[in-house]
């Protein structure tokens, strides 16, 4: 008798109907009585198709009862339990076409910070590059930089856009290579007949009349590390004399939004512990200081740091958390902006049915370049020897980058094959990995509970707009510009 | 589909997948058509005849009672011309189109005749 499992998924409810996610092929369903009854019952295990009768008799006539275990096959929510001898091999690793188009190149113009936060992946404890001491120059050289944007250009392939982003260190510390960057790379995308798109990540501390002139007028996407209000902003993000630097980010930021119209800008709060107040920072930041959308990431660290989050503290963001996404759903149903930006990013995956091999596009669509001019996986890893995979002049080397997707692939991390998250979550960041375990290829096993909580919450948001607002969902259906980097 | 709604585009993908499979069969469907799966009609759709070996039964070809094959109802050597007639495998004779066009004109029963077929040489 043939005895049937359910597939990896997930079950919610959202507007008082069922649905389910099915992590095979990151698909969303409405479910009927009968189909919510039979995976509610596949899920105390599997079964044979007469005791699921038996059990579902009330609920789902015979005739339902087979009709619906159809429909749930031919759309593989349930399969036939077939003996591991006989199971067909798994389908190979499909790894991208290469040479994969490098959409994001992000360009450490320095590696030099004016504050001193605590918690920086870069200079705290658990930096990668010891900058001071790997040889590598403090600022990059205007040289390095025209070379960096020939490469973004001549590895974008046939995109029609190639997309730079300035970071450092604090990106603002060289400005005047920056300037000189832009000019030229609009200059050599003018006679490529390439478009080429700018964006920055700043700490707002260096902003000046002219600075902010100068990204209004070149249309460059700004994202400040932000976070929060005086008190929690002050916690971590400080100078290097202990100074906090609330008092002078703030109205150089105002000044910024005041003058800079011609792209959103957004603000990027790093969580620690202490810092978890994510509606009262969310309403400071949008409300008060005027920032169009604010995303917020807990800090990587190693579990032993004053900063790191425990269970308890994850918990909490995941609650604060919860409560924002629901704003966000009451605004975007009713036709208003929300800038809740995390919700935003997990519903566009959800609504292309997105299941990704590789969970960021490091390494393929987005690469790092440190000050040297060496290409890394992305800008975390910038300068780290061990994790190159090209260099400006000689262009992104294919072995190595090879190398690097076969090692990273989801199908090898047996950890994540049996989760419903797999889809969107793919194991995670690998940096965050490298910092807890020492090895990129692990997956974030200490956020699971949090993304699997994050990944059910998103689905019910979703559903539920679905449900209550469908031509919303229009939106979310082209990839708008590369998401900002932190 | 009626017990699972599509939501995202994913699922709709999937809904448009599997649509077809679930119209209940009205006899107008085409047959089965060996080597025409998929894709656009390539030419319109005639009654098919099946041909070749394995579509067809006949006894006795392959064997005899005793397992052998001196007493065959049909002779070993029809096996020459079904499969190349019958069943498009011609690579067992020669070339009739350019260099071998007579090597059966000796032949005109195979069962009685079969020794008088050519040998030729490539």
């Amino acid at each position: 008798m043939t005895v049937i499992e359910a597939r990896p998924h997930h079950r919610f409810e959202a507007a008082g109907r069922p649905f389910v996610y099915l992590a095979d092929s990151a698909s969303v369903f409405g479910l009927d009585d009968a189909a919510e009854a039979v995976l509610a019952a596949l899920a105390g295990g599997r079964c044979s198709r007469d005791e699921l009768a038996e059990r579902l008799t009330p609920v789902c006539p015979a005739e339902a009862l087979d009709e619906t275990l159809a429909e749930l096959e031919r759309v593989r929510a349930i399969a036939p339990v077939v003996p591991t001898e006989t199971r067909p091999d798994r389908p190979k690793k499909v790894f991208p076409l290469t040479p994969f188009p490098v959409s994001t190149t992000v360009i450490n113009v320095t590696n030099q910070c004016n504050l001193g936060c605590t918690y920086c992946y870069e200079y705290g404890d658990d930096r990668i590059v010891d900058t001071g001491r790997n040889g590598a120059p403090k600022f990059m050289t205007e040289e390095t930089a025209r070379q960096s944007v020939d490469f973004a250009l001549r590895e974008s392939g046939s995109n029609p856009v190639a997309h730079i982003t300035f970071f450092g260190g604090e990106t603002l510390l060289n400005f005047r290579v920056l300037k000189k960057t832009v000019a030229y790379a609009r200059e050599r995308a003018a006679m490529l007949g390439k478009g080429v798109d700018f964006s920055l990540t700043t700490n707002a501390t260096l902003l000046t009349d002219e600075i902010i002139e100068f990204l209004a007028e070149n249309e460059i996407g700004v994202t400040v590390s932000m976070d929060g209000p005086r008190d929690l902003q002050n916690r971590f993000r400080v100078f290097h004399d202990g100074r906090g630097s609330y008092d002078v980010v703030a109205p150089k930021v105002k000044a910024l939004l005041a003058r800079h119209r011609s792209r959103p800008i957004g603000a990027r709060v790093t969580l620690t512990a202490g810092v978890l107040d994510v509606r009262r920072i969310y309403r400071h930041l949008t409300e008060e200081i005027g920032f169009h959308e604010v995303g917020f990431a807990p800090v990587t660290s190693k579990d032993a740091r004053a900063w790191a989050i425990d269970g308890t503290g994850m918990e909490r963001v995941l609650a604060e958390f919860r409560a924002l996404a629901l704003e966000w759903l009451e605004a975007v149903a009713a036709g208003r902006h929300h800038g809740f930006s995390n919700v935003r990013e997990t519903l566009q995956e959800i609504h292309q049915g997105m299941s990704k091999a590789y969970p960021c596009g490091a390494g393929l669509g987005l690469v790092g370049v440190s000050t040297d001019g060496q290409v890394a996986l992305c800008h975390r890893f910038a300068g780290s020897d061990a994790h190159r995979i090209g260099s400006v002049d000689t262009g992104i080397d294919r072995v190595a980058q090879r190398e690097f997707l076969e090692r990273h692939h989801i199908d090898d991390k047996p950890d994540c094959q049996s989760c419903f998250a797999r889809p969107l979550c793919a194991g995670g960041c690998y940096h965050e990995a490298h910092t807890r375990y020492g090895d990129t290829t692990h997956a974030n096993l200490h956020f699971c509970r949090w993304v699997r909580g994050w990944t059910d919450v998103c689905l019910r948001v979703y559903a539920e707009l679905a449900e209550r607002n469908p031509a919303v969902l229009a939106r979310f259906e082209t990839t708008g510009a590369a998401e900002p980097v932190s | 589909m009626k017990h699972l709604k599509a939501i995202n585009a994913k699922a709709g993908l999937i809904e448009r997948l599997v649509t077809p499979l679930e119209a209940p069969a009205t006899g107008d469907e085409p047959d089965v058509v060996a080597l025409q799966g998929g894709g656009p009609p390539q030419q319109p759709q005639q009654p098919h005849i099946p041909l070749g070996c394995s579509l067809v039964f006949s006894p006795g070809w392959e064997a005899d009672r005793t397992g052998g094959t001196a007493g065959l109802c049909q002779p070993v050597e029809r096996d020459l011309f079904d499969c190349h007639i019958g069943c498009f495998w011609p690579a067992h004779v020669p070339d009739m189109l350019n260099h071998a066009p007579d090597w059966t004109k000796k032949c005109a029963a195979a069962q009685k005749d079969w020794r008088k077929i050519d040998i030729v040489f490539p």
